[in-house]
């Protein structure tokens, strides 16, 4: 279809009445611009004609925004006005839109009636929003941002307040709710979404940005699914998938664009998600070309207006007989809020073959990331801190090979370009003395020296010292150049305390300190503020974060289901063929004919392949599908019982003995005791496992000297002893302590649970804790130190009134529900079935 | 008929960021949907090259998946094993396309008798 056009070359210089005729669809940014391009190359070649739906003067679209927060007016945003149309001849055709091409008679009708013939068409028509089709959509007061009439409905109902939901959290609906809050309206945000311009922003930029828009007052609401939108003639409000209703009177749809393509598919050209055009911008009729948003070029369609300048070109070229062919665009973002920078460009996925360089600058609230793949810059994502934008794009764009620069990239173009050599020793070597090294604590580049001249000679002393990076740590790479730098061979090398992970330079302790100290409540918010190194975590600080904050802050914190380990996410322990075992809790390992038909119904039911007595005196039902896991659980609750926890880090079983009820040695009933050490700490996170055991007399049958806390009943009271395991280094436990009654003994229980919960570090069992921070440091918080331990004992039983809930009941109850269910099935046979 | 080269298996929000579902092939191998911070959506076969594992129960961070039952990497892009462990799973094509996630039906069906 896609034939050669040639061009006829006696036409070039036409007098006037027979100049070829150009009609252009589409009076918007890219229609003008191309024309404008076609008349700076050759201004005499074509009598041109342009259609366009809106009735007015061509002007710059991207500029509502400005024009909608009241930067700017509708005069200043003006590109061409009518005296430009006049002064090139050019015949505007405003507020009458095309409604059909006639391809074999070579011309167009508009909605006037208006018959106008072409030699050469080009179509221009940009996009249209999308409009999710929910009910509701059509009530008055429902609008998208696309155009000035749009701006104009917001600025009216703007007038009176109220309340405005913008749905959809990209570049367009996070401009339309900033000029909406500006002029005096309260406003949502709703995305679909986690992460808010999420096709621009890394997870860590977008919370930076959601962070700084709250902070403005506006409310966003991420993973927000809109069922509908309600009210009888005008809107009153928005309706999410799950329940939440919303107050409005105005609701800009914000979703996103689809180019607009009617015209050229009525027409029979050929239309994928775009007009598809050639690298000359002609589509799939040689007369017909097509350019900006509404078309689609080696697949990709924009809606940025920098590819349209460089399509515009090329069709310039082509118009006027020297044609270019465009390649595509590389894009880059920028948001138009004032004062918020943020820029992105490129690709940044990730990736095995990319490397990740990430800068954090909490003080300064700016968030870096630079994607690399082999020599190539591939992606950028700026917060805070955008002024490197350019030459981070520009690198890009040129597929400039950066292996020279590479150390010093993330630094920026000043210091990247700076010094003949690029090491970043001799870059930090080059800094006066007066420059600041530390900006949380003000430290200078000499003051550091001073210190380090003063006997420092590692990073903590250094800490210790001066403060240097003792803060947010982000200027440890530089305090570790000062110390090879002044101390040469002596320096022994960064220091041996081991990071939590690869991703970041601070030890667990430090972590955990600054999550209280800085307030820190969410997984982003801590890789930000303590500088991750990786944009969103690995395997092993997720988990360890998520119950950092989970501990610290227990009415605030908000579960992150994807940062647990599959047991604790599936709330089952997962087995080698895939399917889960089932374990439900004991009490001390009592249990009744009911509890045991109930286990025994489930096997059958589910077809368990085997049902075992567990080491920890319960039973485990083995050979579950995760799909059938709410049931089962379902029915477990109906006969009364709850999680064992036995997938989790968490409090697992507390294994008793008959004690004095039966046994003719007992001395207290050590039976009772467990059951309520079990129901004070059952369902309580840890840093790791724990289990409790209880036993009657010093004969011990409960094992409880292999556990993390057992207690042997004398007749005088309760022995405790602690850091006990019997796992891969059987260890013993400690005694810590004599209660006299059993009220003292579940205080003591309380108070050391808590602590181990507080201060061990995550995947840490009691064991090497206890061996760390050693019995004296113990006793001293638990024993010797009264209102410390009430105090402890108070914290936990509160983290207990929210923590302590059956999870299988909430999944029964509907939560997190997708986790058991497939996404969808693929029946061939049943697809495969004749139409 | 000519058949459709892509399956539609439904919107994309169906998937957590971060997160996987699985997609059983009736008479074949099932597939795990991955979706990551980025919100890219990949799927692999849901079988660990090590053991078999549910891949689709792993912890999902960058563009690779942890696999639960012994900690292997595989990359969501070209499920190989990353690191110090060889083996790979395969990868079947997807793609979005207006909010909805497609399947590659050749290579969802590769297996099926
Ligand atoms: C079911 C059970 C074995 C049994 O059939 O009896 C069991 C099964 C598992 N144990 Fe255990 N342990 C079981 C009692 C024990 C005991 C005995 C006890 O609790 O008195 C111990 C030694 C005591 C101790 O913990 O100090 C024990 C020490 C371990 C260890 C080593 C822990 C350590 O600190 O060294 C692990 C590995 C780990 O947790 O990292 C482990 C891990 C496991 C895991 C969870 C392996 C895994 O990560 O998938 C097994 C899950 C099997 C499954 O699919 O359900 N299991 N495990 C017992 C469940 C008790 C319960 O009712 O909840
Ligand atoms: C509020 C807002 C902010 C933006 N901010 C940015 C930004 O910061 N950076 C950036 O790069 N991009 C931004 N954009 C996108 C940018 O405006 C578009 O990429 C650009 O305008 C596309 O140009 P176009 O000519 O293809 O379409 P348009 O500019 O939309 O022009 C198409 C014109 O064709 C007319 N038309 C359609 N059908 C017909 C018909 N049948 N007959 C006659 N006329 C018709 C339309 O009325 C319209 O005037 C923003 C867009 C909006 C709405
Ligand atoms: S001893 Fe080993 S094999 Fe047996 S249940 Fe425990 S972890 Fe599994
Ligand atoms: S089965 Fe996946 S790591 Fe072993």
């Amino acid at each position: 279809m896609n034939a050669p056009v040639t061009i006829d070359d006696k036409q070039e210089h036409a007098s006037p009445h027979e100049r070829e005729r150009l009609v252009v669809i589409g009076n918007g940014m890219a229609g003008c611009r191309a024309v404008e391009e076609i008349l700076s190359r050759d201004a005499d070649r074509y009598a041109i004609t342009i259609f366009g739906a809106e009735p007015r003067v061509n002007y710059d679209r991207i500029m509502l925004s400005p024009v909608l927060a009241g930067d700017k007016s509708f005069e200043e945003i003006i590109i061409n006005d009518q005296s430009w149309y006049d002064d090139n001849g050019i015949e505007l055709v405003s507020g009458d839109a095309v409604i059909a091409i006639k391809r074999e008679a070579r011309e167009v009708v508009s909605a006037s009636g208006r018959v106008t013939p072409y030699d050469r068409l080009l179509i221009a028509t940009g996009s249209d929003p999308f409009i999710i089709p929910v009910p509701g959509h059509k009530l008055s007061g429902v609008i998208t941002f696309r155009d000035l009439d749009d701006v104009d409905k917001m600025l009216t109902a703007a007038e009176t307040g109220g309340h405005a939901v913008v749905i959809g959290g990209g570049l367009l609906g996070l401009e339309a709710a900033h000029g909406l809050s500006l002029r005096g309206m309260k406003v949502t945000v709703l995305h679909l979404m986690p992460t808010l311009m999420e096709r621009q922003l890394d997870e860590a930029a977008g919370f930076l940005l959601r962070s700084e828009l709250e902070r403005r007052g506006q409310t966003i609401i991420t993973q927000a699914d809109t069922a509908e939108i309600m009210g009888d003639s005008h809107v009153t409000g928005v309706k999410l998938k799950d329940g939440t209703e919303i107050d409005a009177d105005l609701v800009v749809m914000a979703v996103g664009i689809k180019p607009s393509v009617n015209l050229a598919k009525t027409a029979e050209l050929e239309v994928e998600r775009g007009i598809v055009v050639d690298d000359d911008m002609v589509t799939s009729d040689p007369a017909i070309l097509a350019v900006g948003e509404c078309v689609q070029h080696r697949g990709a369609c924009y809606g940025l207006v920098a590819p349209l300048w460089e399509m515009c070109r090329a069709l310039a070229d082509f118009m006027t007989s020297d044609p270019s062919g465009y390649v595509g665009s590389v894009t880059a973002t920028k948001l138009k809020v004032s004062g918020i920078n943020l820029f992105s460009a490129g690709d940044f996925s990730g990736g095995d073959d990319t490397e990740d360089i990430v800068m954090r600058d909490a003080s300064r609230g700016v968030y870096k990331r630079v994607v690399v793949k082999g020599d190539r810059l591939i992606g950028a994502v700026l917060y805070g801190d955008t002024a490197d934008g350019s030459w981070y794009f520009d690198l890009l764009k040129r597929q400039e090979d950066i292996s020279d620069i590479r150390e010093a990239l993330i630094f920026g173009q000043a210091f990247a370009s700076g010094g003949a050599t690029l090491d970043p020793d001799s870059a930090v070597a080059a800094l006066s003395l007066d420059a600041e090294i530390c900006g949380c604590n003000g430290v200078t580049k000499g003051q550091v020296v001073a210190c380090i001249d003063g006997g420092a000679n590692d990073l903590d002393s250094v800490r210790a010292g001066c403060k240097a990076s003792a803060s947010c740590g982000s200027c440890t790479g530089l305090v570790e150049s000062l110390l090879s730098i002044s101390l040469g061979e002596d320096y022994g090398g960064a220091r041996t305390v081991t990071p939590m992970c690869q991703c970041t330079s601070f030890t667990h302790e430090d972590v955990r300190r600054n999550i209280l100290e800085k307030e820190l409540k969410s997984i982003p918010q801590v890789m930000q503020e303590l500088h991750w190194t990786t944009p969103d975590g690995c395997a092993s600080c997720r988990p360890a974060l998520n119950y950092y904050l989970l501990c610290a802050w227990p009415t605030e914190h908000e579960e992150d289901p994807q940062s647990r380990f599959v047991n604790e996410r599936m709330h089952a322990n997962i087995q080698k063929d895939g399917t889960y075992s089932v374990v439900p809790r004991m009490w001390g390992g009592i249990t009744t004919p009911n509890e045991l038909r109930a286990i025994a119904d489930a096997a059958d039911k589910y077809e368990a392949r085997l049902v075992k007595v567990t080491g920890g005196q319960r039973l485990d039902i083995f050979g579950i599908k995760k799909e059938d896991l709410p049931s089962i659980w379902a029915d477990l609750n109906a006969a009364g019982m709850v999680s064992g926890h036995a997938y989790g880090k968490a409090l697992r079983t507390v294994k008793t003995c008959v004690g004095s009820e039966w046994c003719r040695f007992g001395t207290q009933d050590s039976t009772g005791l467990g059951i309520k050490a079990e129901q004070m700490t059952w369902g309580s996170w840890m840093p790791h496992k724990f289990k409790i055991a209880v036993s009657g007399c010093p004969r011990n049958c409960a094992e409880a000297s292999i556990k993390d806390l057992g207690i042997i009943c004398v007749d005088s009271g309760y022995e405790l002893s602690v850091g006990g395991n019997g796992g891969i280094h059987l260890r013993g436990t400690d005694f810590l302590c004599k209660a006299e009654t059993e009220e003292a003994a579940l205080e003591y229980i309380a108070a050391f649970v808590q602590l181990y919960r507080e201060e061990a570090r995550y995947l840490d069992r009691t064991a090497p804790w206890v061996e760390r921070v050693g019995m004296d440091y113990i006793k001293g918080r638990i024993v010797e130190d009264e209102p410390g331990r009430k105090a402890l004992q108070e914290r936990f039983l509160f983290a207990q009134s929210v923590h302590q809930k059956d999870p299988w009941a909430e999944r029964v109850a509907g939560a997190e529900s997708h986790l058991h269910k497939h996404i969808a099935e693929i029946r061939p046979f049943a697809i495969l079935e004749p139409a | 008929m000519v058949e459709a080269k892509w399956i539609d298996i439904g919107p994309v929000e169906q998937l957590p960021a971060l997160g996987a579902r699985t997609l059983p092939v009736q008479g074949g191998q099932e597939i795990a949907i991955f979706r990551t911070a980025t919100g890219s959506i990949h799927a692999l076969a849901n079988k660990c090259p090590h053991k078999d594992g549910p891949l689709s129960q792993g912890m999902v961070h960058d563009t690779s998946v942890t696999c639960p039952l012994h900690n292997w990497r595989i990359s969501l892009l070209t499920g190989e094993a990353l690191g110090e462990d060889k083996g790979c799973v395969p990868v079947i094509p997807v793609k979005v396309d207006a909010g909805r996630i497609y399947i590659e039906r050749v290579a969802a069906l590769a297996g099926v008798a």
